[in-house]
């Protein structure tokens, strides 16, 4: 059996695993909530994808990212979430493109050229406006479950607008829509609008546009939304929430290399 | 990615330098005691220098805000003063600083076995930096019923045209019969003189300090220069900070002999824009060592060499050095300023801190950071925190963005 190269992605909401053969290629995936050890939870994920992997071996190399990369023991290496992206996006797509990662506490804007080197890359301010946990708190107020939520959008035939940078300046809108009888599927329209406003303020998003994280992966009518706040087509990858994971296995198979090529 | 063994080699001076600097608050205290000197509160960049030509005691707030911010003394002290009124948003100095008094403690009880802060007999504000600083002084005003005078600067500025000069020097010389009357002593223009010719001494070797880190491996970074530069602050136009600096530059220079780097193994040269990080300038100067980052130079420790100070006319120096300041100055200004200091030191990246509770202080607001980064090529990131107030501040996303922008240099994977 060949080389197997191991990256995790450990979030503030979900882990996720990749492993990649020596020639990139995805050999499995696995995911689950972080939880609190986040060192077990990357051993799980690990397990399940190998056998996912018709027993694949222990991997070669492993490179950990995410909030938690310094926590995952059998890692070799980290890299920032960042990094990772930008090259599990590059893999997928080889092209310049803005990449959206809309996370489960924070968001990113991700600038490559055309040859996958980043130039420039954001994050949000500290505040989670415009995040996942912004979602956790609207399903919360609503009584409803975070699956719940693009079902719910999808259903609107009104958007009722939240105004609030905050998410608890947010929430207290909601409430105010909740006294005046708004229908709840045009209030959960109106919390993804909010999250694709906080993302358009962060850049102006020149060029291709690829959304990944979790957050798009779920509710793909976010990624709709935002395609209409810009008037153009959004590129979602092959398995959004995976493209950190992916980018750290790529760097653990000493692909970054051949992906990522310096300037002559 | 980084390391945990520490790469930062300590500075040797630093026990001179304490010792300088405990003498100058154990005379603050002491005359706090007996009442036998007179004491003026002073911003850090304000008109020092006329205030020692009076005999004045000088303290500096701000010093005691990096004090508290630095010792996180200001995490419990900061709500004090948010729940007298004073709005979180405001700058965090003064929170703390009042939040210290309400609690009637500070470090400085424990580091040099003061009373407290040395009470005042007048306070002098210069709003070149912020407007906090007057309503920061007015707060004592109102408590203790002592005088407060200041120079109100313009802000902003482009050119220094001599219209601004012909008024603050203007302003500068109001300020002598109220100094005259609180101090009991008659203004003495020679004195004045080598109060102003002592200061412009210490700029210098202030100046040759930092500028030693231009050298390949630098002796020295930013976060050691945020504590070497308390003589610079606090003793300007005293003997003590003239004896300080040439010892420091004999080790510096030392160093650059033997070949010894502040940071083992420097890889990369950052420059830090914006206000230290105070609680976290150890987690900060720790991580950068461990990625072969040395930062070597900031546009806040340069903002105590004052060059005009050298002038024939005292007061045309005092008003021309705090005023020419970058803090004082246009958007355009600093993007030259920030070009020439990247072309000086190498800078390979920029760090910019938006500091929440100091906009004057945050030069990332504006759009500056981007200009830079396509006019020099040099990529920069801008984090979100504070100076004092760490419930502003992420550790995480911190963490990530440093890191994130060592990836990203050429070269690096």
């Amino acid at each position: 059996m060949g080389a197997v190269y191991c990256g995790v992605d450990i979030g503030a909401s979900s882990t996720k695993l990749v492993l990649v053969g020596a020639d990139g290629r995805v050999m499995a995936r696995a995911m689950e909530p972080s939880g609190v050890d986040y060192a077990a939870t990357a051993r799980r994920c690990l397990e399940t994808a190998r056998q996912a992997a018709a027993g694949a071996a222990e991997p070669t190399a492993t490179v950990a990212t995410g909030y938690g990369r310094d926590n995952v023991d059998f890692a070799q290496e980290t890299r920032t979430e960042i990094h990772c992206h930008g090259l599990g996006c590059w893999h997928d797509l080889r092209q310049a493109m803005s990449i959206v990662d809309i996370g489960g506490q924070d968001n990113k804007v991700i600038h490559l050229d055309e040859n996958g080197r980043r130039r420039e890359f954001r994050m949000n301010r500290k505040c989670a406006a415009g995040t996942g946990a912004f979602l956790e708190e609207v399903a919360l107020r609503l009584a409803l479950q975070v699956g719940d939520l693009n079902a719910l959008a999808t259903m609107a035939t009104e958007s009722v607008s939240l105004g609030s940078f905050c998410t608890v300046f947010a929430k207290t809108e909601i409430l105010a829509h909740l006294r005046r009888g708004s229908p709840v599927q045009g209030i959960v329209r109106g919390a993804f609008e909010s999250v694709v406003a906080r993302i358009v303020e962060m850049d102006p998003l020149e060029g291709t546009v690829v959304a990944t994280g979790g957050v798009v992966a779920h509710n793909p009518m976010i990624v709709e939304i935002l395609a209409a706040k810009l008037g153009r087509p959004v590129v979602m990858p092959t398995a959004p929430q995976f493209t950190g994971a992916l980018g750290a296995a790529l760097t653990a198979a000493g692909l970054h290399e051949q992906t990522r090529p310096e300037p002559a | 990615m980084s390391d945990k063994s520490s790469k930062i080699k300590a500075l040797q001076a630093t026990g001179l330098m304490r010792e300088l600097m405990g003498g100058h608050f154990r005379e603050l205290d002491e005359a706090a005691r007996t009442r036998d000197r007179k004491i003026a509160w002073c911003t850090s960049v304000g008109p020092a220098e006329l205030l020692r030509s009076f005999g004045f005691l000088v303290y500096f707030p701000e010093n005691h805000g990096a004090v508290l911010g630095s010792s996180r003394a200001a995490a419990d002290l900061i709500p004090l003063a948010n729940a007298r009124g004073y709005s979180p948003d405001i700058c965090s100095y003064l929170t703390s600083d009042i939040g210290s008094y309400l609690a009637g403690r500070t470090p400085l009880q424990k580091a040099f076995g003061m009373e407290g802060v040395p009470r005042p007999d007048i306070l002098v504000y210069n709003t070149n930096q912020c407007r906090d600083v007057q309503d920061w002084f007015a707060f004592y005003q109102r408590e203790w019923g002592v005088p407060m005078v200041g120079i109100d600067t313009q802000r902003s500025l482009g050119d220094l045209t001599s219209d601004h000069m012909d008024g603050l020097v203007a302003q500068h010389r109001a300020l002598i019969p109220v100094l005259e009357q609180v101090s009991g002593r008659k203004f003495d223009l020679d004195r004045l003189k080598e109060v102003v010719a002592s200061s412009y001494r210490c700029t210098q070797l202030w100046k040759r300090v930092l500028q030693l880190a231009a050298h390949r491996p630098s002796p020295l970074t930013f976060f050691d220069a945020t504590i070497q530069m308390g003589p610079a602050v606090v003793l300007r136009g005293t003997p003590e900070a003239e004896q300080y600096y040439p010892v420091l530059i004999a080790e510096l220079e030392a160093r650059i002999n033997a070949g010894e780097a502040a940071v083992a193994g420097e890889k990369h040269r950052f420059y830090w824009e914006g206000m230290p990080v105070w609680g976290k300038l150890r987690d900060h100067a720790e991580q950068f060592a461990g990625m072969g980052v040395c930062v070597v130079a900031s546009t806040y420790c340069n903002s105590w060499i004052f060059e005009p100070l050298g002038a024939s006319d005292p007061f045309e120096g005092m008003a021309r050095s705090y005023t020419e300041l970058f803090i004082v100055r246009s958007e355009a200004y600093k993007e030259a300023y920030l070009k020439r200091m990247i072309d000086l030191y190498a800078i390979d990246g920029v760090i910019y801190h938006d500091a929440k509770t100091c906009p004057n202080n945050s030069n990332c607001r504006y759009g500056l950071p981007k200009r830079l980064s396509d006019s020099t090529g040099v990529p920069y990131v801008t984090i979100n925190g504070d100076l004092n107030d760490l419930r502003l501040y992420s550790e995480e996303q911190t963490r990530t963005q440093f890191e994130a922008l060592v990836e990203q240099l050429p070269g690096r994977r």
